[in-house]
């Protein structure tokens, strides 16, 4: 197991080599200038190459590129072209909103969606079963932005619960953390319940009709038993897996969401930077983004071993 | 026991209500939970993010609000366009009208305790001169900036007569000449400067910046205003409030319902669709601040064929209807004007010579004729077009769709404002990613005189703006103006500009259009200004 995942964190290396390679590559042969945006209407050609200098955009581009992996090794991310910022102060600032949103999003919608799942399975053709389906399916039809603008039309504006937008940091307050959390959660869990229950639902329905489900039934084993122990342990491989990518996904950015609560984000980092051509920021969310799936999918393949003993990795 | 029907009801709205008491009770305690918050600061979301700090590095308006926040100016604009001193107590002109001797006034310190002198003006007007076009031009009139004889006096010695030295340094809009300690001001002008310190009425709050997040400003305690009321960026600079801070929300839907709910103060520039919605609201007002509004403009580039024939350029402008344009991008009669002056309607320049097939929309006849009297041979005309900027992906449709209308083949280029940027600085071949058009919108402030207004610039590919026309005459003009001192004379100067640019097609004015501000009745004292500015206002 130690020696698979050594073996899974030094595959990393290249994959993250390769990703920094195609991002860097990628920026520079998209259109668009930093220089001329930090330059203005009124910059002669002589002080935008000066500009162009400074940020040594006129560097060959293999020694940009070697200059930035170094910086990079050495853990410096670089600074902002256009605020001057370190970017590494500019992702830890948005690390926090992102972070607290995909673990709230993904724990409720665990607990919300994984029971749903096995419940609708378990009474497969019945009224709940089909309730369970009706709302997987607005859960996923509906876009993120309307349930977004009806939970704030209802909550906020309506019943005043709620503030409409904003972020504050556990650390100024747990009870405003929640307060302001909440709706965002609330919206992308609707997504998340939809996808996780649908999932549960088939997986554990495979499960239900094993051989070995009904020998637990036929030594009497406690319906409830059957169903979470035996059922929905072994099914769990592909409900653990779509947790973990959702879990991804949001930590790589929902722009959207973002954008309607206002959650300074980092997805609305990824976007800004991309549109402003702030390219030290972009490169570092986007093999931050890489490093996020690269761990994650090891945690999940862990996580499959704990779950089913009988995968083994050698 | 068997209940009533009535008595079902009853408990069930029973249920309701407790059920409803204990959510409410529970967001309560919530909100009660919720860390300290500042009082009197003022919430306002601006139009877009502040990323650079440095106001005269760049031209972009969020860094030239800034500038406003942080720093203070030599002189400023009233609301009648007359330029009144600010950082200046009085100052002379000596007989031959080649020497300025300011004199500032006192108690002007900066955010770091060191008084302001006239190196530090000195300093800071010679950058600023290096950047601004403006600027530029004062500094070519310019033989020597010093301190005078004493710390607060300053005197610009001239080659020869300039009649717009004090309106250059009371120049309102980007670049604005900022004033900035001489340390700071002597970062080359292509580098941001490492600090945000001034002598304004605010201080930068530097830990809590999140580029595209928040900028805060904290009350500057030893600030001495003016005793003079208030016009525009001119008069006392009296800050009400302990904090400013600048929010961006990138969604209008969110910033509308954070305004209604009180969640902000302040919102610069709502979107006009929305407008009827905050109008109705009684507890919010809605007005333009601005009265010069914006100018939204098309810019042919005429080093590339067949734009380089002034005829094509002609009948580009003659086939578009301003009307069109602002139906299109703004809806609101209300809230546009038709209004084919150059340097903006309802200023001392304004002139409606040259502009009456864009006012009067009858124009498409004189295009069509001229395409044909060019020999227009159908070569597809490049017109970028920025789809991710509310304000500026309407007018390339408009205009190419009316330039079809004339005979034309449109290239209708779609990309992002900041591809746009960078491509509308290559003087390159069309083959080569070149362009022919593109359209842009400008702040009356930073179009309303000859000198500000970068597309009547007529010095071609070397040091003209982007689409580069080569027309000496217009700097002839130009020149003239800015030598003149007498106002009915530089009229005369401004009509004749606005006359050879509009015979040249270097550009055309396709409408003016104004964005209102909307604000929490909680505030009071917002002041009329063509930039937003934050002093004055109590909550």
């Amino acid at each position: 197991m130690y020696g698979y995942i050594l073996q899974r964190v030094l595959a990393a290396i290249p994959v993250m080599g390769f990703v920094a390679l195609f991002v860097f590559l990628l920026l520079r042969l998209t259109p668009g200038d930093p220089a001329a945006i930090l330059a203005g209407d009124t910059a002669t050609p002589e002080q935008l190459a000066a500009i162009r200098d400074s940020l040594g955009l006129n560097d060959p581009l293999l020694v940009q590129f070697f200059s930035w992996i170094t910086d990079l090794l050495r853990g410096d991310f670089g600074t902002s072209i256009l605020s001057g910022k370190p970017v590494i102060e500019l992702i830890a600032d948005r690390m926090e909103p992102t972070i607290s949103l995909a673990l709230t999003t993904i724990i409720l919608s665990v607990i919300i969606a994984v029971p749903l799942g096995v419940i609708a399975a378990w009474k497969q053709g019945t009224l709940i079963d089909r309730f369970v389906m009706l709302l997987s399916v607005l859960g996923f039809s509906v876009p993120v932005f309307v349930i977004g603008y009806l939970m704030i039309s209802l909550f906020s504006m309506q019943l005043g619960w709620f503030p409409v937008q904003g972020f504050r940091p556990i650390g100024e307050g747990l009870g405003d953390f929640f307060h302001r959390i909440a709706l965002p959660t609330f919206t992308l869990t609707l997504l998340y319940i939809a996808l996780i229950a649908r999932i549960t639902r088939t997986s554990m329905l495979e499960i239900l009709g094993d051989d070995y489900v009904r020998t637990a039934r036929a030594k009497g084993l406690p319906e409830s038993r059957v169903l979470m122990r035996h059922a929905l342990r072994n099914c769990s491989v592909p409900i653990i897996t779509v947790i973990g990518i959702g879990f991804a996904l949001i930590i790589s950015g929902v722009v959207v969401t973002e954008s309607v609560f206002n959650l300074p984000g980092l997805g609305r980092l990824t976007v800004d930077a991309v549109l402003s051509r702030d390219y030290p920021v972009i490169q570092a969310v986007i093999l931050l983004a890489s490093l996020i799936y690269v761990v994650i999918n090891l945690l999940i393949d862990i996580a499959y071993v704990l779950l089913d003993p009988r995968i083994r990795y050698s | 026991m068997k209940h009533t029907t009535f008595e079902k009801t009853k408990a069930r709205g029973m249920g309701k209500m407790l059920r409803t008491s204990v959510l409410s009770a529970t967001v309560a305690s919530l909100a009660l939970m919720a860390g300290p918050s500042f009082a009197q600061t003022l919430t306002a979301v601006k139009h877009s993010a502040l990323r650079v700090l440095d106001p005269i590095m760049t031209t972009a308006y969020m860094s030239r609000n800034h500038g406003y926040m942080i720093f203070d100016t030599l002189y400023a604009l009233d609301s009648d366009l007359v330029p009144q001193p600010q950082m200046v107590d009085s100052h002379t002109v000596s007989d031959d009208g080649l020497t300025y001797t300011f004199t500032l006034r006192d108690g002007l310190a900066f955010h770091d305790g060191a008084p302001v002198t006239g190196e530090d003006i000195a300093a800071s007007i010679a950058r600023w001169g290096e950047r601004d076009g403006m600027g530029q031009v004062l500094m070519s009139f310019v033989e020597s900036m010093t301190q005078g004889a004493s710390a607060n006096e300053f005197v610009i010695n001239l080659k020869e007569p300039y009649g717009l030295v004090i309106d250059s340094l009371a120049k309102p809009s980007s670049n604005v000449p900022f004033i900035m300690p001489k340390r700071l001001a002597e970062t080359p002008s292509t580098e941001p400067i490492p600090e945000q310190i001034g002598s304004g009425p605010f201080t930068w709050v530097a830990e809590e910046f999140q580029p595209g997040v928040k900028a805060v400003y904290a009350k500057f305690e030893d600030y001495v205003p003016r005793s003079e009321p208030p016009s525009w960026a001119s008069g006392g600079k009296v800050v009400n409030v302990e904090r400013v801070e600048w929010v961006v929300m990138p969604d209008d839907q969110t910033a509308l319902n954070a305004l209604q709910a009180g969640e902000i103060d302040y919102w610069e520039s709502p979107p006009s669709d929305l407008l009827p919605i905050l109008d109705a609201n009684p507890d919010v007002t809605v007005k333009n601040l601005n009265a010069l509004g914006m100018q939204t403009i098309m810019r042919p580039n005429t080093l590339n064929a067949p734009m380089d024939d002034v005829r094509i350029r002609q009948a580009a402008i003659a086939s578009v209807k301003q009307k069109d344009v602002l139906d299109a991008l703004v809806g609101n009669p209300e809230l546009y004007a038709l209004c084919g002056a150059m340097f903006v309607c309802n200023t001392p320049l304004a002139s409606d010579v040259g502009s009456e097939t864009l006012t009067e929309g009858n124009g498409m006849e004189k295009a069509k004729a001229l395409l044909e009297e060019a020999g227009y041979d159908g070569t597809p005309i490049v017109i970028m077009h920025p789809t991710d900027v509310g304000t500026l992906r309407t007018q390339p449709v408009v205009v190419a769709q009316a330039m079809r209308d004339a005979g034309f083949t449109v290239d209708l280029q779609a990309m992002d404002w900041q591809t746009l940027v960078g491509k509308r600085a290559s003087q390159a071949a069309i083959a080569d990613g070149g362009w022919h058009m593109f359209m842009t919108n400008w702040v009356g402030a930073d179009v309303f005189n000859p000198l500000v207004n970068n597309m009547v610039n007529g010095k071609g590919p070397e040091g003209g703006w982007f689409g580069w026309p080569d027309v000496p005459k217009l700097e002839e003009l130009r020149m003239s103006y800015a030598t003149e001192t007498d106002l009915e004379k530089q009229k005369e100067y401004a009509a004749e500009i606005q006359k050879v640019a509009y015979e040249e097609g270097v550009y055309a004015p396709i409408g003016q259009y104004f964005v209102p501000t909307a604000w929490s009745n909680e505030l009071e004292g917002v002041l009329d200004a063509p930039a937003p500015l934050f002093w004055n206002i109590s909550k």
